[in-house]
């Protein structure tokens, strides 16, 4: 299971990178995977407050359309246009192509997150 | 085949294929008529084409299509059988084609006993008091069925009752025509036999309950057993039971809906009562329903006095209308021609053939193809690819390999609950030839997977295009043509 | 046996013994022995065709029919002229035995149409992306309505009593189970009460919806519509006859964000009223909220073209309660015909049958008023339909027109009680010089 070091792991499958007091947050290599080839993202919109658990955005393929839940609360302050015209970049890289920054307001909801020891053992569980 | 162009790629500037007369009252001039700003200053980018361009076209795409009557069409769950050519005749006839549905009631009574005598004929057929006509499909019948539902329990003080509950085998349409009505859905999981499981339905059944939604037999093709202890589990917490007419080729004159504890039912005359599907429509999802619920059918409905057929309007509980006029008449009338060809016992044939053709299939396929519930099943049966799948073929694989024998491949990947799933419904219009020679195919496609995976894997090899990258035209979407495309 | 169960009772004798049954009612054993339907089936004993086709020929000439009529009546559904090539080509049975195109590779001919269908309705429309067709004009509209307060989140729409009477119902019905609140608003002139309209849109409107040519007949201000509509942040949504577009503005040119209509008038046959074809348009940044089916074109490995099913996600059988609607096909072999008329009527032959219409019922129109009998209501343009008030009751009217076959216009009083005694009468380029004397003559006589 490919994973990356440094990244914070939800059970809904998303990925955390944390600079400063803002988070990045994406989807994992396992969920793109199950997903296929992904070729839409609906992103949310900047200033948008949200709480941990709520949805962030969409990614869709083709046969399939998944919710993205925001593993972290507080409020959108950017969202990676790219993806807009390029969704199959989180096909490519997943660990690159994040979906939204939020700025934290709640620093120690990261701690309910597993580091990639755990998400990788979480990943084969769940088969 | 080679490519065929679209029809905006076709023609030349001032080819038309139309004929009318010359004007033939005194020219006023359409500028003098309307005020210039409502007038169109450029023309829609219509083709231009002359008649025989436009039958060669359409005739070339058509034969871009496979139909029913090109070969074996099991699509599960969508009951392909025959479409009788005197049904497309009679529904055709002035007298029903060339009628206005705003006619004066006495100049078009042939219409409303057509109706009049389908509504009674669905009824007796299903179990049920009434039938409306008026739903446009199956998907439409469902949203008609909840409303009727919803405006049943708030006209007796139970607004409360907001919960659809859906197996989870169900067809995506139930969860969305409840959500279409404004409840909310809960699932309920099947059982290892395939039947919804007694006892979560029992934890989700309550005070909130509006109703169930079922189709019995079940997206498996499996008889649910337990329909009569299911119905009273519903009942008795307050709800109603809905019957998913989706699977009726398997019961006519075996079981009935009203007979099994159903309170709500419609029916696709497209399926079951051998109207075309037309590409995708149009259909009928006509909708029946038990006594007590007949005040809330959609208006009008047709009634009889004094031996004239008149449209009631005047029925207050009705939840209104939905749809325009009076339903597909065009469809209903094929339908129609069918229960009268098949006459009572000619339907209880259909559906004791029906049965029979899925089980010789299953039977026989059995022995190449994973069948994750092996019992007898009603008119269609699930079988899986998962042992094909250690192979790395999967059941759109064998979906596309089918195609190169001429065959319309079963429905794929539905119910959700059986991986790799094929779903094949042979209907009773087929003949014991047609389904050993697909029995044979199916063989073969299973060796094929052994030896030659990538065989499977490439296919098909024989149609006008390859596998299509669903991929890329979702991602750079075109969805018309353009001008300056050309 | 039946001509349509092909397997002799030899064989289905066969059948069984080879999976190990004796009788066929063994295959039901798991039907439970209550609930078992015992009787006999209250139905018919089976007909030949011969006698199929008598009795269907019967109850059918106890309709009296338009070859045998001449038509005034519209009101939603039209006598327009329907090319011989449709029946043609829609009687292919590649066409009208296959279902919806699950299977693209065989399915090639309804995509590549769909296809060809929704960039007409584009260009009829003025709008970006079209779906492949809904039930009919009246549920187009309705989920037009409903797509709107999704895009918006609000929940109040405005419908001007303009809009056909039906499709108002229809709409209603959708709505009392969404939540969402209808508010009408009246008519000066024929025309949408604007001032009233103007008063009446709020921050909680989601979309105001506007039928044009409307119910009477007459030609609406769509773009003054959507100006009082888009000042409050509202959608205006379009409700319209394709067969006006050949020669009316494209309501897309006038600011609309949804067009929706009934296309029975583009080569659909009246069949008391169904099946007949909606269509749905928009502008392309709702087109992830829109219901019903969209085809795309594609490519396969070998560089061909070709037409999927795509943006797919929106649809119940992936979103499930969550999809934008539950329709799961679409009126495919209307959406066909449509198709084929517009490509046989071109936009020169389309635009023709435009100015018919216009002059054949302004000609109506004139000689009806020049009778003394009747009375003008409305001073607005109109496109195919008209109102007048009659000095004779309608019923009566329309009763004796039937007596020399003639099929008068719609009792406008059956709906609207204020215009009681007026008469809605459709000209289609159908009709000719002498039909429309004829009738004008038999009018007065009444």
């Amino acid at each position: 299971m490919n994973m990356e070091k440094g990244l914070k792991y939800s059970k809904d499958h998303e990925w955390v990178r944390v600079e400063g007091n803002v988070a990045y947050v994406g989807i994992t290599n396992y969920a793109q995977l199950a997903l296929g080839d992904i070729v839409f993202v609906e992103l949310p919109e900047v200033g948008k407050l949200l709480k941990s658990g709520d949805v962030l955005g969409v990614v869709e393929s083709v046969k399939a359309a998944s919710d993205i839940y925001t593993p972290v609360s507080g409020k959108v302050v950017k969202v990676n246009e790219g993806l807009a015209g390029a969704p199959e970049e989180i096909n490519r890289q997943p660990y690159e192509s994040w979906i939204a920054a939020i700025e934290l307001s709640d620093a120690s909801e990261l701690e309910n997150l597993m580091d990639e020891e755990q998400y990788g053992r979480f990943c084969v569980k769940e088969g | 085949m080679r490519e065929e162009k679209l029809i905006f790629e076709m023609g030349t500037k001032g080819r038309t294929a139309y004929s009318l007369p010359d004007l033939d009252v005194p020219r006023k001039g359409v500028e003098n008529l309307i005020a210039s700003e409502y007038l169109r200053e450029t023309a829609p980018a219509l083709p231009e084409v002359s008649e025989p361009e436009v039958v060669r076209h359409f005739t070339r795409l058509s034969q871009k299509n496979h139909g029913v009557d090109s070969g074996f069409y099991p699509l599960g769950s969508c009951t392909m059988k025959y479409n009788p050519k005197v049904n497309e005749y009679v529904s055709d006839i002035s007298g029903f084609a060339r009628v206005h549905p705003y006619q004066h009631e006495g100049t078009v009574q042939g219409c409303l006993r057509l109706m009049y005598e389908m509504d009674k004929m669905l009824s007796e057929i299903t179990g049920m008091a009434r039938v409306s006509l008026q739903p446009a499909a199956g998907a439409h019948g469902e949203m008609t069925g909840l409303m009727i539902i919803r405006a049943y329990h708030e006209h007796r003080g139970q607004k409360h009752r907001k919960k659809i509950i859906v197996p989870d085998s169900a067809h995506g349409t139930n969860p969305a025509s409840a959500a279409m009505v404004g409840f909310e859905v809960v699932e309920v999981k099947s059982d290892e036999k395939g039947n919804v499981d007694i006892e979560e339905l029992k934890s989700v059944a309550g005070e909130d309950t509006a109703g169930l939604m079922l189709t019995n037999p079940n997206t498996l093709g499996l008889f649910e057993t337990n329909i009569t202890k299911i119905a009273d589990i519903i009942h008795s917490a307050g709800g109603l039971l809905y019957y998913d007419g989706a699977n009726a080729n398997a019961i006519l004159g075996i079981s009935r809906p009203g007979d099994m504890g159903f309170d709500v039912v419609h029916l696709n005359l497209h399926k079951t009562f051998s109207a075309p599907h037309g590409g995708g429509g149009p259909g009928a999802g006509p909708v029946g329903v038990k006594k007590e619920l007949v005040p809330f059918l959609p208006v009008p409905v047709v009634e009889l006095k004094d031996e004239s057929y008149y449209l009631d309007y005047d029925r207050p509980l009705s939840i209104g209308k939905v749809k325009s006029f009076y339903g597909n008449f065009g469809v209903i009338a094929k339908a129609y021609a069918y229960i009268l060809s098949m006459g009572q016992e000619g339907l209880k044939k259909a559906s004791q053939t029906a049965v029979l053709n899925a089980n010789y299939l299953m039977k026989k396929l059995k022995e190449y193809f994973h069948l994750p519930y092996d019992r007898t099943c009603k008119h269609e049966f699930v079988i899986s690819a998962q042992r094909q799948k250690e192979k790395g073929v999967s059941a759109l694989d064998i979906a596309k390999r089918l195609l190169d024998f001429g065959v319309h491949p079963p429905t794929i990947y539905f119910p959700l609950i059986v991986r790799e799933a094929m779903m094949i419904e042979p209907t009773e219009t087929e003949t014991k030839e047609a389904l050993n020679e697909f029995i044979e195919i199916m063989r073969e496609i299973a060796e094929e997977a052994e030896t030659e995976p990538e065989k499977v894997k490439g296919a098909p090899y024989s149609t006008v295009v390859g596998r299509l990258d669903e991929a890329r035209a979702a991602r750079n979407l075109v969805l018309r043509w353009k001008k300056e495309d050309k | 046996m039946s001509r349509y169960i092909p397997n002799t009772y030899v064989q289905q004798k066969e059948m069984l013994e080879e999976m190990g049954f004796k009788d066929i009612n063994e295959l039901f054993d798991d039907v439970p022995g209550d609930i078992r339907f015992k009787g006999r089936l209250e139905l018919p004993a089976a007909m030949s065709e011969i006698e199929l086709v008598k009795h269907m020929q019967w109850v059918a000439s106890q309709n009296k029919n338009l070859d045998e009529y001449i038509c005034f009546l519209g009101a939603g559904a039209y006598d327009h002229y329907v090319p011989a090539v449709i029946k043609s080509l829609l009687s292919r049975q590649e066409f009208y035995t296959a279902y919806t195109p699950y299977q693209p590779e065989i399915s090639q001919g309804t995509l590549q149409a769909i296809f060809e269908y929704q960039t007409m309705i584009c260009e009829l429309t003025g709008m970006d992306v079209a779906n492949a067709s809904m039930y009919d004009g009246a549920t187009a509209l309705a989920e037009a309505i409903t797509m709107a307060c999704r895009v918006t989140g609000r929940n109040q729409v405005i419908i001007p009593r303009t809009l056909h009477p039906e499709s108002r119902q229809v709409v209603k019905t959708y709505a009392k189970f969404n939540d969402i609140t209808v508010q009408e608003v009246g008519f000066e002139d024929g025309q949408t009460d604007f001032e009233g309209l103007y008063r009446m849109v709020s921050e909680g409107t989601a979309a105001v919806a506007v039928q044009n040519p409307n119910f009477f007949g007459v030609i609406e201000d769509i773009r003054q519509a959507a100006e009082i509509a888009h000042g409050k942040g509202a959608l205006l949504i379009a409700y319209v006859d394709p067969i006006s577009l050949g020669i009316l503005k494209s309501p897309g040119e006038l600011g609309a964000d949804i067009v929706v209509g009934e296309g029975q008038s583009l080569g659909g046959a009246l069949s008391f009223g169904g099946p007949y074809l909606g269509f749905f348009a928009a502008r392309k940044d709702f087109l992830r909220k829109m219901p019903g089916r969209i085809a795309g074109q594609t490519w396969d490995s070998s560089g061909r073209r070709g037409f999927v099913l795509t943006v797919q996600t929106r649809e119940q059988h992936i979103r499930r309660e969550k999809a934008t609607s539950n329709i799961c096909s679409n009126q495919a072999l209307n959406a066909l015909a449509a198709t084929i008329y517009l490509a046989a009527m071109g936009p020169e032959g389309l635009k023709k049958v435009g100015e018919h219409c216009i002059e054949k019922s302004h000609y109506a129109y004139e000689k009806l008023l020049e009778t003394g009998r009747f009375s003008c209501c409305f001073k607005a343009s109109f496109f195919k339909e008209f109102v007048l008030r009659s000095a004779v009751p309608i019923e009566k009217l329309n009763g004796k027109l039937l007596e020399d076959k003639i099929i008068g216009g719609y009792d406008l009083g059956a709906s609207y009680p204020e215009l009681a005694g007026t008469w809605l009468v459709a000209v289609t380029e159908k009709r000719t010089r002498e039909e429309i004397d004829m009738f004008v003559r038999k009018a007065r006589a009444i």
